[in-house]
């Protein structure tokens, strides 16, 4: 009794739940370090799981969670606007590149939402299903919105742009060592526009300029996105 | 650093507001990064009181994401009946998408800057 009313006084505060948010990184960093940096144990993914099962095992509903970890989901907002910091350090070869950067962009930001449609259609998924699915290679923020334009379930799309990220993560490095990839630039882009927030932090430890080309991709193909998905969901007959 | 954090809210405000102003689909925080990356232009460089919270915000990126990722418990159910068809279609498209885009990308940027080389305009 004396244990449970003193979980409750704990729990009930936010400062818990930021508290085991972080210490959760923490431990699925270590973790991660331990197996050698692998990419199936990505650090965000292991972090996930760790606090779910938290939640299973202490009863607590997710409202009750993000009550804590909003203050951790807020600063989201400002740290994508400091993707303009690496944009801006390396202008000059984005200035170059402006031609590939935009074709590469319209092309790749329709074919990764009409595969996914494409996939889903043949294994008879449900439309709801699939157009929470549709924006999932767009970050996280943008994807709520363009889910709820195009009726999907919002907080759905936000988790599955997630696994999306762990899963480009995961496989990029075997395809870029298929592809004999040798610019780093190419990398960071495919990088942000596949697997937006997660595909530029892995980017980012790869090179600085790995790091900007992918923030890049993931501001362009997040604005192209929101304009060129509900069009393409429509055409797919969603 | 404080003038760094207000200047990053600041273009994510502004973003928020221009955007809902406008009436375009496009989120606040994405707004506001192009918004900054403007301001950056015009004034030619970046501060130190801006480069170091932000540098710290980018290298912690991945942190920030774990709370939105959580909330896939929320639909538990739903993805226990449909996790095949969610991990294949999320599967395929994306490692199609990495093929396209970097294949994509490396050949033209190739052609890009032969191109400008060959004209000396580097």
């Amino acid at each position: 009794m004396e244990i449970a009313n003193f979980w409750v006084y704990f729990a009930a505060r936010p400062l818990f739940w930021i508290v085991v948010t972080l210490v959760s990184f923490m431990v699925a960093t270590w973790i991660n370090r331990k197996a050698g940096g692998t990419a199936l144990l990505h650090p965000v993914f292991v972090a996930m799981l760790m606090i779910i099962s938290v939640l299973l095992l202490t009863q607590t509903d997710y409202s009750t969670y993000f009550e804590g970890a909003q203050f951790i989901h807020f600063m989201l907002g400002p740290a994508t606007v400091a993707l303009a910091i690496p944009l801006y350090d390396h202008l000059a070869r984005i200035r170059r590149l402006l031609l590939p950067i935009l074709v590469t962009c319209v092309t790749g930001s329709i074919f990764a939402a009409a595969t996914t449609l494409a996939v889903g259609i043949l294994m008879g998924g449900d439309a709801r299903l699939l157009l929470s699915l549709a924006p999932k290679s767009v970050t996280s923020p943008i994807a709520i919105g363009i889910s709820e334009q195009i009726g999907g379930y919002p907080s759905l799309s936000a988790g599955l742009a997630l696994l999306t990220g762990v899963i480009g993560c995961l496989t990029a490095p075997a395809v870029f060592r298929l592809l004999r990839l040798k610019s780093d630039a190419a990398m960071g882009f495919a990088l942000g526009l596949s697997a937006h927030g997660f595909g530029t932090a892995y980017a980012v430890q790869t090179s600085a300029i790995a790091g900007a080309f992918a923030g890049l991709a993931m501001g362009l193909t997040g604005v192209l996105s929101s304009l060129l998905i509900p069009p393409l969901v429509r055409l797919f007959g969603l | 650093m404080i003038q760094g954090v207000l200047i990053l809210l600041l273009c994510q405000l502004a973003g928020e507001l221009l955007m809902v102003w406008l009436g375009v689909p496009i989120p606040g925080p994405v707004a506001g990064m192009l918004i900054l990356l403007l301001g950056l232009m015009i004034y030619g460089k970046v501060p130190d009181a801006l480069r170091v919270p932000s540098e710290w915000l980018i290298r912690h990126l991945s942190l920030l994401f774990i709370p939105a990722g959580v909330g896939l418990m929320v639909f538990a159910e739903l993805l226990a009946q449909h996790w095949l068809l969610v991990i294949l279609s999320i599967l395929v498209s994306t490692v199609l998408t990495l093929i396209l885009t970097a294949w994509m990308m490396q050949k033209l940027e190739q052609r890009q800057l032969g191109r400008s080389k060959a004209r000396g305009d580097r």
